[in-house]
């Protein structure tokens, strides 16, 4: 096929993401017409059958969306929930909250980076080749995935799918002496997390910017994880908020005019969440560690470049293992496990900050407690617009200056979308199934 | 000798399955090292053509096209074996087979019709003979290991099909059901996570599938009388692995 003209590309499955997704890439005149991320995964049809369960289920439900991230599913329920029961947990069972989902971002950060990311960057095809040449640096990863997994075990029952976790707290809080044994792997971790900052700093970074919106959830005093105040910083440095009540007024599902697929939009705005949103946003309230790590790393305040998100998140490894420590140092075990959340006949809202960006859930509940509807507004598909559009705009860039074949093209695309950490599995609730046929 | 050669495959699932495998950090570059890691789309971008000696499957059939992948899948396999609850039983996606899956597309998508979706969630083994069938949801880290050595050493996996009931006995834990009252479907529930929840004190809610030997009717008048309703009871068996509980309660 001839690199002028008219072109159609494809790739036809995406490695190294979670979840199963295909690119269709269209090429007219030398111009970058359109660039489709499609989802080829199976609807699984969660909005449907959580209507007409009890309420206390959507925790371990929802969890089931997605592998990599179901604590994440767990938090943004539960606080949807108990929000629409007016109950509030009090500070013992936020903080093993929080030492919870610091678990979740340690690991899922950590296979990112090692395991789908950094082979880009070093010519490998996955980790276990890669770990032909660096075998040091596979097993710093792996380590450090553990000690995520660690967390997850001794607090949730098990990594995957946390059994745990239940509305108002959880079915058994550790002991200290339970949560001792972690602090000494996780003050390994400590150093393994900084070593993998100046690691993937000596990678070579391509010149790229995204101008999306960045939206985030942000806290007065901490770096936003297990809740917040949805906050978008524009591309001018605006910064504005909006209650989580409204999310779905403002993050809304748009069908785009060249092709069938449905794109959610920040304000009419194509915006992106995840770590570039979540530092943009809040990185001034990162750990000393953190902060001294990322301007090692040479990080400024704000960072625009997409293949550098493997940066941003080797840097909140650092943070969440530093705040792991902070919480096992202070702990305390509650006096209950759990405060009792009765049914109301309500609405609540959700919403969390999963490894990959911002996770919102909505329940309706009535008096008995049955959810009557509900919505799951993932991150993957708010990025998936923004991902799109830096799609388009890189793939224009490699023709217009120096005319780059198929077989290279192919392989950009699927960098880029590997820079965004995809979770396909989780976006498959927006988007178009059919295959297009051309 | 050239080493066997390992295939990781995805239907409708949530990956938490095939990321057991990455999750064996211990175990992972020294596995790589004695199988060829031939198709493992999230791991690799090197994939290599079939046929496959042991071939992994996880997620269930709920597309045509699935349905012609599986086709696929086990002409190129050896041994086939099956990872999960929405691979062995059809996960917790086998909900719209007590349903109508036409509605359930219409509550999710503003466009239904670029649907292409069956009416139910099957099983691969509906579909295609299966060498082994791994429980859970997730699958057990332990159990996986030992079915991949069990396979490339040409043995029967050692994965007992006892209920969860003997792991509480083994790990020590006291019975929630007869010291507090909480509904458990340890009884009839496929040993292999170690008897997780009652050790978290709660009641085990079956994501390892039904057991090798499940007295369901002995089992509902207890649950009654640890206060679930006829609609907590139903629901409470038709979760992760709804299809297949809903088989046991066939006469
Ligand atoms: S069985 Fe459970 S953990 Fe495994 S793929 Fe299915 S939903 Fe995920
Ligand atoms: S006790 Fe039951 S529900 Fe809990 S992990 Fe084990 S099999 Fe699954």
């Amino acid at each position: 096929m001839t690199h002028r003209g008219s072109r159609v590309l494809r790739v036809g499955s995406l490695a190294r993401v979670e979840g199963e997704g295909a690119l269709h890439l269209r090429v007219h005149n030398g111009r970058v017409e359109e660039a489709r991320l499609q989802i080829y995964e199976p609807p699984r049809f969660f909005e449907a059958f959580l209507r007409g369960r009890s309420y206390t289920e959507p925790p371990d439900i929802t969890a089931r969306v997605c592998g990599i991230c179901p604590v994440a599913y767990q938090m943004s329920a539960c606080q949807a929930i108990e929000d629409a029961c007016g109950v509030t947990v009090d500070r013992p069972i936020r903080d093993l909250r929080r030492l919870l989902y610091c678990g979740e971002w340690i690991e899922s950060h950590a296979l990112h980076i090692y395991l789908l990311h950094a082979p880009d960057f070093l010519g490998c095809d996955s980790a276990v080749d890669l770990a032909r040449t660096d075998r040091t640096a596979v097993q710093r990863g792996l380590r450090l995935k553990q000690a995520g997994n660690a967390l997850l075990t001794q607090l949730g029952g098990r990594a995957i799918h946390p059994v745990n976790v239940r509305l108002g707290g959880f079915h058994r809080t550790p002991t200290s002496a339970e949560l001792r044994p972690l602090a000494e792997q996780l003050r390994r971790a400590a150093e393994d997390a900084r070593k993998t900052v100046r690691w993937v700093a000596g990678f070579d970074f391509p010149d790229a910017v995204v101008d999306a919106d960045f939206l985030a959830l942000a806290s007065p005093s901490t770096y936003a994880i297990e809740g917040g105040t949805p906050t978008r910083l524009r591309a001018d440095g605006t910064l504005t908020t909006f209650p989580l009540p409204s999310f779905l007024d403002h993050v809304r599902e748009a069908q785009v005019p060249h092709s069938t697929a449905l794109h959610s939009r920040l304000d009419g705005r194509r915006h992106l969440t995840g770590p570039l949103a979540r530092y943009a946003i809040s990185g001034n309230l990162l750990s000393p560690a953190a902060l001294e790590a990322a301007r090692e790393a040479g990080l400024g305040p704000e960072c625009r470049n997409p293949y550098r998100s493997v940066l941003v998140r080797a840097v909140e490894v650092v943070y969440a293992v530093d705040e792991a420590l902070r919480i096992i140092d202070a702990y305390e075990p509650p006096p209950r496990p759990y405060v009792d959340v009765p049914p109301v006949e309500a609405t609540g809202h959700g919403a969390t900050e999963a490894p990959r960006g911002l996770l919102y859930h909505r329940y309706r509940l009535d008096a008995e407690g049955t959810v009557t509807d509900a919505q799951l507004v993932p991150p993957t598909a708010q990025n998936q617009g923004a991902i799109e559009d830096d799609l388009v705009r890189s793939v224009q860039t490699a023709i217009t200056d120096h005319d780059a074949s198929d077989h290279e093209l192919t392989h950009l695309c699927e960098r880029l979308i590997r820079n965004h950490d995809p979770c396909i599995s989780c976006a498959t609730h927006f988007l178009d199934l059919t295959v297009e046929r051309t | 000798m050239t080493a066997p050669t390992l295939a990781v495959f995805k239907l409708a699932s949530c990956d938490g399955c095939q990321l057991t495998l990455l999750d064996c950090e211990d175990e992972l570059l020294a596995l790589a090292e004695k199988v060829e890691i031939a198709h493992f789309p999230e791991a690799s971008s090197a994939l290599r053509p079939g046929p496959y000696d042991l071939a992994l499957v996880e997620g269930s059939v709920t597309t045509p096209a699935d349905a012609e992948r599986v086709q696929e899948i086990r002409a190129q396999s050896r041994f086939l074996v099956t990872i999960g609850a929405c691979a062995t039983a059809g996960g917790i996606q086998a909900l719209r087979n007590f349903s109508d899956v036409e509605e359930f597309t219409r509550t999710v998508y503003a466009r239904p019709d670029y649907i292409d979706t069956l009416a139910t969630s099957t099983p691969v083994s509906a579909h295609v003979d299966v060498d082994f069938e791994l429980r859970g949801c997730p699958i057990d880290r332990g159990q996986l290991l030992e079915v991949i050595t069990a396979f490339l050493a040409g043995r029967k996996p050692d994965v007992p099909n006892h209920s969860v009931c003997f792991e509480c006995k083994r790990r020590g834990t006291v019975c929630v059901t007869v010291a507090h009252g909480t509904p458990c479907l340890g009884p009839v529930t496929h040993a292999g996570c170690g008897a997780i929840c009652p050790a978290y004190g709660r009641g085990c809610y079956g994501c390892f599938g039904p057991s090798g030997s499940v007295n369901l009717p002995a089992l509902i008048p207890l649950l009654h009388r640890d206060g679930m309703d006829d609609r907590d009871t139903e629901r409470f068996l038709r979760t992760f692995n709804a299809a297949a509980f809903a088989k046991e309660r066939q006469p």
